[in-house]
């Protein structure tokens, strides 16, 4: 059991953050401490992404041949190679020549974390916005005030 | 007659790409734009470019076939592909086209609700909005999907929360919908990330290719697939994640409630059958077992629950964003039933009930907007004071509870069909059951609106004041294409069923074809 | 006499190299680590460190919110643009390919312009977002969070 733990160590701290991340938002009533939850736990599948796309004895993936050159076809051709490269099958070596981490996952993780920044910025625009309307940033007290706005009938 | 031959060739070559280039390029050019109305009248263009670039994908792809465009040249299963098949093409038509019908509604509607500064970024919201929705159906690159899933969802945060100017409690709907429509999304990538360990290849064909030469795969895909309709199910308002549903509805400005009740969750269904039989395959043990008991389980417990809830609540709005999570729950029992006729109800309900929903958003709409009303209370004598609207109101609400005659009675009659075709004659009890309840929650609208006086303000009775034409175009249009399909639902009833075959290929086969 | 005159000195030291090396890895991006999303960033935060040190007010005279508002949309279209480029050429969209003689050669013009519009849009929405939060003026004051 110690051994799977720490051969998979990588899971193991994707998983408690994920936890730590999903807790955070549902335990707490303050707005902030929900969005910093959520980056935990959208920080946690970066780090998934990321360490699966790990090939041990692989380089990072930059082609060092030359710079420009070659035609299409041989760039075509890297390419495939590239995004064809093994997943978590450790040290299986692929290509003749040298080899590669793969790339595409750090490229999707990119792509998530960008998604990642644009969510949060409108979280916090919408809590600084709440802020303003009605005078407090916890939940239950939000809550409370619609609550009340409805059973007094002033919709519209 | 041969429909294609309108179209350039070279729209039907580049089709599918320029379906989101199109709202994804002008939307942000929106976003500097000053003047409102040509915001407004750009985005009219749009859509309706887009709604008929996506008709002609439905007419190329009616047969059957399907096509694929590689992005920027690269073959896949590396580059990314975007796929039109007959799955995909008619969800493509029905957002395109209730975006159309839903920006001839905004112009006053917008007015209305939204403060003057806003409005022009507004409308870019939306266009990125509709460009995400666009883009989710039409790609076929799994990691593609999360994005435009992104896209979408963070425009409609925006869009939710724009109607703050008329209702504060909005932002609090937007933002219990951003984080848990980011807590699914991200369940969703993980998922993703999981199927991609697994088989090493993003492109959903491949994926499913793969998946079905390792028989299913090992537990890792087990895992994905069930942080994927969890995720999707919190995109999709399944039953017990819906709590973000009725407030984003009940909240966000009258025209947002229209579009997103009749496009977000349905694009959202979409995903969830592409990945539940395209990608993974109904044959598999673990997919067969928990879609049978997770999906068709929350789906009643949806049909009941919901509808239960709906009935008791004071807003209007909300009742009927209660009614959508019922009805996802029909759409779910016919997915969950595994069947290609089950499916095929399911895609159907899917349809008509966009249509249905979005005709009743839009009357409820034009009501705010002449007397500021939304409450059920509030609904007394509506059928004096603007007949029209009512009488739109009045069809879509008898389409809902699925009265003969209407889009909801074919739907709902092909579900329950499907469904007693396999044995389970309790699950039609269920959807016998949930229409009931459904008369009761529109009856007791319609009650306030046909059996009482209109209300006396200042000593005289609140006069005739019908919505403007701008509103009444595309409720009744809605209203309208209600009955017809009621009336002649040949047409959708072959595209449903062209889309089940797709899903299972073996369904020629079958003796008696889909529906008997 | 100036308060935090180190700071500003160094500041105006730093901000220039910032924006260099901002455009370093925005050209270097199509041959080594590097590209758009970076580049932006780096180059928002070069406007951003000007804010803190000299005051939102003198960021603003010198990169307006309105050229930032432009830049966003900017961005996007520069990017959409290539395609529509490489659409008007005859090939399929964003396929660079097409853009030079040499297919290679318009392989690193097509990732160019596509990170250019990838610069421009993460700069100036980082910056936006920067202006946003802070010309907030709060309705209520400090004491009451």
């Amino acid at each position: 059991m110690p051994d799977l733990i720490f051969t998979h160590f990588n899971y193991a701290v994707v998983i408690v953050l994920m936890m730590v991340g999903l807790y955070t938002i549902f335990a707490t009533q303050n707005l902030i401490k929900k969005l910093v939850g959520l980056s935990v736990f959208q920080t946690s599948v970066f780090l998934l992404y990321i360490t699966i796309s790990k090939v041990e004895g692989g380089q990072p993936p930059i082609i060092v041949k030359s710079y420009g050159g070659g035609d299409h076809a041989s760039l075509t051709e890297t390419v495939q190679v590239a995004s064809a490269a093994p997943v978590g099958t450790h040290g299986g070596s692929y290509g003749p020549e040298v080899l590669y981490s793969n790339p595409l996952p750090h490229v999707l993780i990119l792509t998530a974390i960008v998604v990642g920044v644009a969510t949060l910025a409108i979280g916090l625009a919408l809590v600084v916005r709440i802020r303003e309307v009605y005078g407090t940033i916890e939940k239950d007290e939000i809550d409370k005030l619609d609550y009340r706005f409805n059973l007094e009938g002033t919709d519209g | 007659m041969d429909l294609l031959s309108f179209f350039p060739e070279w729209v039907l070559t580049h089709g599918a790409a320029l379906l989101v280039v199109l709202p994804l390029l002008l939307g942000a050019a929106l976003a500097v734009v000053p003047s409102e109305n040509a915001a407004w009248a750009i985005s009219l263009i749009v859509a309706i470019l887009c709604s008929l670039i996506a008709f002609a994908l439905c007419v190329q792809t009616f047969g059957g076939e399907s096509l694929t465009y590689a992005m920027g040249g690269w073959d896949p299963p590396h580059g990314i592909a975007y796929v039109i098949d007959s799955l995909s093409a008619p969800v493509l038509f029905l957002i395109s086209l209730m975006a159309v019908l839903c920006l001839l509604y905004a112009l006053p509607s917008v007015r209305a609700e939204v403060e003057p500064k806003k409005r022009a970024p507004f409308y870019a919201a939306f266009l990125t909005c509709l460009a995400g929705l666009l883009g989710m159906v039409t790609t076929g690159d799994a990691f593609n999907v999360f994005v435009f899933l992104e896209v979408s969802s963070i425009s409609t945060y925006v869009l939710v929360g724009m109607g703050a100017s008329r209702d504060r409690r909005a932002l609090n709907a937007s933002f219990n919908y951003l984080i848990l429509g980011s807590i699914g999304a991200t369940f969703f990538v993980v998922g993703l990330g999981f199927l991609y360990m697994e088989t090493g290849t993003l492109n959903m064909a491949d994926m499913a290719r793969i998946l079905r030469d390792l028989d299913g795969g090992s537990r890792v895909a087990q895992v994905a697939f069930a942080f994927i309709i969890i995720g999707l199910g919190l995109k999709l308002a399944m039953f017990p994640l819906h709590v973000w549903l009725p407030g984003a509805y009940a909240h966000s400005p009258s025209f947002v409630t229209a579009f997103l009740a009749s496009t977000a969750t349905k694009a959202a269904l979409y995903l969830l059958l592409r990945f539940t039989f395209t990608v993974y395959d109904f044959e598999f043990n673990y997919v067969n077992s928990s879609v049978m008991f997770l999906l068709v389980g929350f789906g009643i417990a949806g049909m009941v629950f919901a509808s239960l809830q709906a009935i008791f609540q004071t807003d209007a709005r909300r009742t009927l964003a209660f009614s959508s999570v019922a009805q996802v729950g029909y759409m779910l029992l016919g997915i969950g039933l595994g069947t290609a006729a089950g499916a095929a109800a399911g895609y159907l309900h899917l349809i008509n009930h966009a249509v249905i929903k979005g005709a009743l958003f839009i009357c409820l709409g034009a009501m705010w907007y002449r007397f500021g009303i939304t409450r059920i209370a509030d609904f007394r004598g509506l059928s004096k004071t603007m007949p029209w609207t009512m009488g739109a109101f009045t069809i879509s609400a008898l389409s809902l509870i699925g009265v003969p005659f209407t889009a909801g009675f074919v739907s709902k009659y092909k579900l329950a069909a499907a469904v007693a075709g396999e044995g389970w004659w309790w699950a039609v009890g269920v959807i016998v059951v949930s229409s009931i309840l459904a008369i009761i929650y529109m009856g007791n609208i319609l009650k306030e609106a046909y059996f009482r006086e209109p209300p006396i303000v200042n000593g005289e009775v609140v006069a005739r004041n019908e919505a403007p034409l701008m509103m009444l175009i595309p409720m009744w249009a809605l209203a309208l294409a209600s009955i017809s399909i009621g009336l002649n639902s040949d047409v959708i009833v072959a595209t449903a069923n062209n889309a089940a075959e797709l899903l299972f290929p073996l369904a020629d086969a079958l003796p008696g074809g889909i529906f008997q | 006499m100036n308060p935090h005159v180190i700071l500003r000195v160094v500041a105006k030291f730093l901000i220039p190299l910032i924006v260099m090396f901002a455009f370093y890895v925005q050209f270097h991006g199509d041959y080594g680590p590097g590209g758009g999303f970076q580049a932006g960033v780096i180059l928002a935060a070069a406007v951003i460190l000007y804010a803190l040190i000299f005051g939102l007010d003198a960021a603003k005279k010198a990169v307006p919110p309105a050229i930032v508002r432009i830049g966003m949309s900017l961005g996007v279209l520069f990017y959409g643009g290539t395609g529509v480029v490489t659409w008007l050429l005859g090939a399929n969209y964003l396929e660079y390919g097409v853009l030079a003689s040499d297919p290679a050669d318009g392989q690193h013009y097509g990732i160019l312009a596509v990170e250019l519009g990838v610069l421009f849009s993460v700069a100036s929405v980082m910056v936006a977002i920067f202006y946003a939060f802070g010309s907030r003026q709060p309705d209520l004051s400090d004491e009451d969070w």
